[in-house]
């Protein structure tokens, strides 16, 4: 099966080299300022989202992995631009979009969509769900062929619900139905590129992999672009072609999916990957588990130098000093520390 | 129903078992119908053992919690079957005495600490109240130095501090290793945690999972842990309970569970789980369609209208109740697929897929 897949995969990657990135996001930050006093002043920022690069390509999946707080929501939110960016830029299809208005971004937001986490608050319970995937079609005024109900209709028929479900509201539908509805919203304009903040965290696993298995076919039939973020190490493994890893707003490894489960270079990632509950009682007592102590430091005051020698094993005076560069260990695999792992293989 | 809730009125016998809980069936009164949360489980356990209870939500695993701890007494809910723990009935036992019990000889972990805390109250005050309910005669000093001593044993650090914090100055971690220390400050002999680490990141579930393992070694207590996370269970359990639909359909050691699961559910919800121990799947098995509700559990088998071989049953599986039958040594399945069928599927059609 492997096999198979590193086939499949090996003829859209060596294009990719060359081809444009759909996405391209550079040094990008988002500090929330935090007020004091009646003259709200302010005296500190939380730094959601730090200084990250990475970029997306046409047709392909970046998976992005992280604890909760690392600021992998933000980092999505800044690029659909539902938040404004300190810093940085972010660029689609080499239109830079960090500071457009509204009204400018409007149109772009054709092509640009985002599925939400939560099927139940991201649906307006008094509209049915003909009106919550008609909507896109209705704010951008687009014409269809046949009408916005057809449309709708193929919409849901192609997320595998019955063109019926167009009158229903959205009470009457289970978590992973929900989900469906969103993924329908999220396609009715064709979009390039997706948006996917933990789109499968809050259903049953069961349901997990039917909307895993849905995202991949859609993705083979409309050639769409994701960038994907969630928690869950083996669901971004299933579904990303790359994958970046997030610690405490800076991106501490990206690499080739194969290539960062394989070997990760990362503490952190490594950390991360034993910490994983693996569903094989035999495992538990074979296996290696490293330990992390403590939680996340605060995004106010991160450590200094690299921000994860608080909690890493290997840290030496260095890592409080200076901070780590992202840099090429192998090819396609960038990884910010001092003390790489995994680099002998 | 009612003849099934005779038979065990005639052997009202106190089992051998440290734990032992028969055909409990726990329905709620709604105005959309009957509610058969819980219908018909029974399950052993011993000291120092960990039983893992898994299903999907709805299927009614945090209700035979609640159940198991009493916290039913409600008008609406009808309780029935027998629990006993130690050799005491608990369910026709009286609330009073329920109570004593209730945090003394069975305490309980939830699954958002953020919630199951008084937020009114320090982390200090809500463990000291814990230990002074059943010890009547401690003083609030040495209430105090109990406190102190069992968040030092869950790993909170300078705890002499923290236990004059409030629940929302500690980190989610924390809060959940505060809870942890205020269930077990009175050496409960059994010990329910109901989705302990759903709310936590992975680094800090490793953490709680190693906490509640070196915990039950060394207090010995019994341990019910109920997830939808299969690998959790295979982290902690030595034996496990399928449930689905109120009922369970699967129960056997972790080890034979997860090597030879016997229930087409079971083997289900492996296929639907992408891991990380394995070679990269082209494409995930999900079961197809969604749990059933509650209300109008399908006929016969629940698992059959998503069941793929329902059909090698003859019908059996939309008319008849499948039994629990014995499949291997203490691993007990519910299924009309006769138990060679099931283990030529497994080996031809999903092991290999998994």
């Amino acid at each position: 099966m492997t096999d198979t897949q590193a086939t499949a995969a090996v003829p859209s990657k060596a294009p990719s080299a060359d081809r444009e990135p759909l996405l391209r996001v550079t040094d990008l930050k988002r500090h929330f300022p935090i007020t004091k006093g009646v003259l709200r002043r302010q005296h500190g920022a939380v730094r959601a989202v730090d200084g990250i690069s990475f970029s997306v390509l046409p047709g392909e999946t970046l998976g992005v992995v992280g604890e909760s707080g690392c600021g992998k929501s933000t980092m999505g939110r800044l690029v659909t631009r539902l938040d404004e960016p300190t810093g940085g830029k972010v660029e689609f299809e080499g239109t830079d979009i960090t500071h457009l208005s509204t009204g400018r971004m409007r149109p772009l937001r054709k092509d640009i969509q985002i599925i939400f986490q939560d099927p139940y608050s991201s649906l307006n319970p008094r509209h049915t769900v003909g009106t919550i995937v008609g909507a896109p079609f209705r704010l951008q005024k687009v014409a269809t062929e046949g009408g916005v109900k057809k449309a709708v209709q193929e919409l849901l028929e192609l997320c595998g619900l019955s063109p019926e479900h167009y009158n229903r509201y959205p009470h009457e539908f289970s978590g992973g139905q929900r989900q469906r509805i969103g993924i329908a919203r999220a396609l009715a304009l064709r979009p390039k590129m997706i948006v996917a903040d933990e789109p499968v965290s809050a259903l049953d696993v069961s349901i997990q992999a039917q909307v895993v298995n849905l995202l991949d076919d859609l993705q083979k039939e409309l050639g769409l672009t994701y960038l994907i973020i969630a928690h869950d190490l083996s669901v971004v493994r299933h579904v990303s072609d790359r994958v970046a890893v997030m610690y405490l707003g800076k991106i501490v490894e990206i690499a080739d999916r194969d290539s960062l489960y394989a070997a990760p270079t990362h503490p952190y990632t490594v950390a991360l990957m034993s910490a994983v509950p693996v569903p094989d009682p035999r495992r538990k007592e074979r296996r290696e588990r490293i330990l992390l102590t403590g939680d996340v430091p605060s995004p106010i005051n991160p450590p200094s130098g690299c921000r994860f020698r608080t909690r890493c094993w290997k840290a030496q005076d260095i890592c409080a000093s200076q901070e780590p560069p992202l840099v090429e260990l192998r090819p396609g695999h960038q990884s910010a520390c001092h003390f790489p792992e995994n680099t002998g293989a | 129903m009612t003849d099934q809730k005779l038979i065990p009125e005639q052997d009202r016998k106190a089992p051998e078992a440290f734990l032992s809980v028969r055909d409990l069936r726990i329905h709620f009164d709604t105005d959309d119908g009957l509610v058969r949360s819980v219908d018909g489980v029974s399950f052993d356990l011993a000291p120092g053992k960990t039983l893992g209870i898994v299903g999907e939500s709805g299927s009614g695993k945090s209700v035979t919690s609640l159940g198991i701890m009493g916290l039913h007494r409600s008008k609406r809910a009808r309780i029935s079957g027998e629990i006993w723990l130690e050799g005491e009935e608990l369910v026709s036992a009286d609330p009073d005495r329920v109570r004593q019990l209730r945090g003394r000889k069975m305490a309980m972990i939830f699954q958002d600490p953020l919630t199951a805390m008084h937020p009114y109250y320090t982390v200090g005050q809500q463990i000291i109240e814990a230990y002074r309910v059943h010890h009547p005669a401690a003083s609030k000093k040495e209430a105090k130095v109990r406190a102190v001593e069992m968040l030092d044993r869950v790993g909170i650090p300078q705890p002499d501090r923290r236990v004059d914090d409030y629940p929302h100055q500690f980190s989610g971690g924390m809060r959940q290793r505060a809870m942890i220390a205020m269930a077990l400050v009175n050496d409960p002999s059994l010990l329910i945690a109901d989705e302990p680490t759903t709310a936590l990141d992975v680094t800090v579930q490793a953490q709680i999972l190693d906490l509640i393992r070196d915990l039950q070694q060394e207090f010995g207590s019994a341990v019910i842990i109920i997830t939808h996370d299969l690998g959790v269970v295979a982290e902690l359990a030595d034996d496990i309970l399928v449930m689905y639909g109120g009922k369970c359909i699967e129960r056997g050691p972790a080890t034979t569970l997860f090597d030879a699961p016997e229930h087409p559910y079971t083997w289900g919800l492996l296929g639907s789980m992408p891991r990380l121990d394995r070679d990269l799947q082209e494409r995930l098995i999900p079961v197809r369609g969604t749990p059933p509700s509650l209300i109008n559990v399908p006929s016969g088998c629940a698992f059959h209208p998503r069941c793929p071989y329902a059909e090698l049953t003859g019908g059996r599986s939309s008319s008849e109740l499948p039994v629990l039958v014995e499949a291997g040594p203490g691993h007990h399945a519910a299924c009309h697929l006769p138990t060679a069928d099931r283990h030529r599927i497994f080996a031809d059609e999903i092991a290999p897929r998994l």
